[in-house]
């Protein structure tokens, strides 16, 4: 879910092999959740503010997928909800990994660590100066 | 006194086409795509997230769109349309300790773990216009990259807590007040103050950071660490009952780190101001970490005599939005009290005439 | 969970549908409205009670039920409302057998009396023109209602639990696709 949560929906849908049809059980909505801080960083839970969430469910035969993602892209969620009530299916469960997920892991990392080395080059390397008196 | 009036239907609607119309500005230029605000006005989208209290950059940059860049209007536009969408609960508290990080400083530390990271920073730029950006289409070069990215890197309050220097939070999970469910109470706690601070007013909190530092209830403040970047949001769907990441939000956490000079109880030790914000916005976190530091002078046995130690001066006048409508109110028709006070002063006056004639 | 069925085709004009259909009932208290005749909620939940549930119960309203375990799972599902163990911590109470007693539910406070639960009560049948006579706000000289399947002892305990007001229950009447409300104003005889 975390993959297809940072996943764009046409990336997904690019991926994503013919699936046999699945009913909405809960049609895409998007809402909001609240999103919490700690005080201090580590101190006691807080309201920080909320984020736009968009989620969906649907069944495929026997299995219910669920998705909830960021945004409010109801064709990003019901895609999410639908790759994760294939993955249920142990018999399809490794392709799809191979087939949707790595590639889109893979992407996401490398635009994260793409970002990690421009920080990186902002790093700032101290050198000292000659002692004055 | 309230009494309604009518009329002013097709002066109102006039002035509202004519909004329209000076939004669009000169037809012969480009209009401007929501997608261009989003990414060229990054920083008013983060404060215009931060101040309506909703993460969602598009919508944001929709709002400055529609107010015509008056960022209050748009923060004001973004609380209205959440109030339009249900809620499906809380997250799991976000943990800044992981966040992957674009800029990490500390004014308390040189060498600290994991460096000192600038990031895309406006500091040690020289405050000169610069007159090239006013030639558009001009080439941009790419910004360097390292070899070894940047990885997490620990909270420099936990260092000094290690040692013991640092006055440790309290981890307690009780459920925090909502200010969106229920109403500001006195005395405030401070999972509730941190939440009005969040979504109050930039310019409020850096005026009152500002006068804690210049003698207002002052506490001589470091800058422990500020890091800016995105974290991931875990939230637990009731009906599936474990948590699952849904995605990144970007954020910007500020530690200031404050002298306290000890109690009958407590060692001397430091204490911490926490500021915490959607986007990025190093100084309204800044701001809102003086404020809290501040505001916990009571709990921490110091005097209360400054503006920015009084939970109730600052909780109540913090809010832009709250701000903006009780001011923003006196526009509109108060044409029968006026007519009330005009009577009164007349009655007055007379009377004063008719004694003097006396 | 893999018994799960649908909740409202489309979330938000069915949820307008469902919310008007309450308000008509709450607005004219003891008329028999239609609602949710086109869902499918597990038993032993009626469609009337599950649209009710799903246009008015949310992650803020804690909900207490006695309809068993799939009906729970189909309501938290789709409402996301907390289920709670003790009927007093409910915003909305389900009930599809003996309901908990009308003094054991959330009144609210005289500063807050919206605080009051709804009592969502499943009975067999609900009938206009005739049985139960219902007086008070909302209705001009009389309405009658015959409800088949009322708990025992209902008139008297609602007598009781109007003698608070402003504090108070109010409760929806809920049979098939069928409901009727009964604010906390409306006063109720035998009929």
């Amino acid at each position: 879910m975390a993959v297809l949560a940072r996943a764009p929906a046409d990336d997904i849908a690019a991926l994503l092999p013919a699936l046999p049809a699945h009913d909405r059980l809960r049609a895409p909505e998007t809402g909001l959740v609240m999103v919490r801080g700690r005080a201090g960083g580590d101190g006691a839970p807080f309201n920080l503010g909320e984020m736009t969430v968009t989620r969906c469910a649907v069944r495929l035969g026997d299995a219910v997928g669920h998705a909830y993602v960021a945004g409010r892209d109801k064709r990003q969620a019901e895609l999410a909800a639908l790759v994760d009530a294939a993955l249920q299916d142990p018999a399809h469960h490794d392709a799809l990994m191979a087939a949707v997920i790595a590639p889109l892991a893979a992407r996401q990392q490398a635009v994260r660590d793409a970002e990690a080395r421009r920080a990186a080059a902002t790093r700032v390397e101290f050198f000292t100066m000659a002692t004055m008196r | 006194m309230y009494v309604a009036v009518k009329g002013g239907g097709r002066a109102i609607s006039a002035a509202h086409a004519w909004l329209d119309e000076t939004r669009r500005g000169d037809p012969s230029l480009p209009e401007l795509g929501v997608a261009q605000i989003e990414q060229q006005m990054g920083l008013a989208v983060d404060r215009v997230m931060a101040e309506g209290s909703c993460h969602d950059r598009f919508l944001a940059a929709l709002a400055i769109k529609q107010s015509k860049g008056d960022l209050i209007e748009a923060a004001f536009l973004l609380r209205a349309y959440r109030t339009t969408l249900v809620r499906f609960g809380a997250s799991d508290p976000i943990e800044t300790a992981a966040m992957r990080l674009r800029r990490r400083i500390s004014a308390t530390y040189k060498d600290l773990p994991g460096g000192q990271v600038l990031g895309p920073t406006f500091d040690y730029t020289h405050r000169l216009l610069d007159f090239a950006l006013a030639a558009e289409g001009a080439p941009r070069e790419a910004a360097p990259e390292a070899g070894a990215p940047v990885g997490e890197v620990p909270r420099v309050t936990e260092l000094l807590a290690r040692e013991g220097l640092m006055q440790r939070e309290v981890p307690d999970d009780a459920e925090p007040g909502d200010l969106t469910r229920q109403p500001l109470a006195f005395p405030a706690a401070r999972p509730v103050r941190l939440q009005n601070l969040a979504r109050g007013d930039e310019g409020f909190l850096l005026a009152l950071g500002y006068s804690t530092q210049r003698g207002y209830g002052g506490n001589h403040p470091f800058v422990g660490e500020i890091r800016v970047g995105h974290v991931a949001v875990d939230f637990t769907p009731p009906e599936l009952g474990f948590a699952i990441d849904i995605g990144d939000i970007a954020i910007t956490e500020c530690q200031m780190v404050n002298q306290f000079a000890g109690s009958r109880t407590e060692p001397a030790q430091f204490t911490r101001g926490y500021g915490l914000v959607f986007g990025h916005g190093e100084r309204r976190a800044m701001g809102m970490a003086l404020v809290d530091r501040a505001l916990r002078a009571q709990e921490l046995g110091e005097d209360v005599t400054a503006p920015a130690q009084d939970a109730e001066f600052v909780l109540y006048h913090s809010d832009n939005i709250e701000a903006t409508g009780f001011v923003e109110h006196l526009k509109l028709p108060h044409y029968v009290d006026f007519q009330s006070e005009l009577e009164n002063l007349r009655t007055i006056r007379r009377s004063a005439m008719q004694d003097l004639a006396e | 969970m893999n018994a799960l069925t649908p909740g409202f085709a489309d979330p938000v004009l069915d949820a307008q549908a469902a919310f008007r259909a309450v308000l008509e009932a709450m607005s004219r208290p003891g008329r028999v409205v239609v609602a949710g005749s086109a869902l499918q909620a597990p038993a032993p939940l009626c469609r009337a009670a599950a649209a009710v549930l799903l246009a008015l119960a949310d992650a803020d309203t804690p909900l207490w039920s006695d309809a068993g375990a799939d009906a729970q799972a189909w309501l938290r599902f789709h409402c996301g409302a907390p289920i709670v163990a003790m009927p007093g911590d409910a915003a909305f109470v389900l009930a599809s057998g003996a309901p908990p007693a009308l003094a054991a539910l959330q009144a609210g406070t005289e500063e807050q009396p919206q605080r009051g639960a709804t009592l969502v009560l499943q009975v067999a049948a609900l009938e206009p023109g005739r049985g139960w006579r219902l007086t008070g706000p909302g209705i001009e000289h009389e309405h009658r209602l015959a409800v088949t399947g009322a708990p025992d002892g209902f008139i008297a305990a609602w007598a009781a639990s109007r003698t608070r007001f402003p504090r108070g229950v109010d409760v929806v009447l809920c049979a098939h696709d069928r409901l009727a409300a009964l604010p906390r104003t409306v006063a109720i005889a035998e009929g």
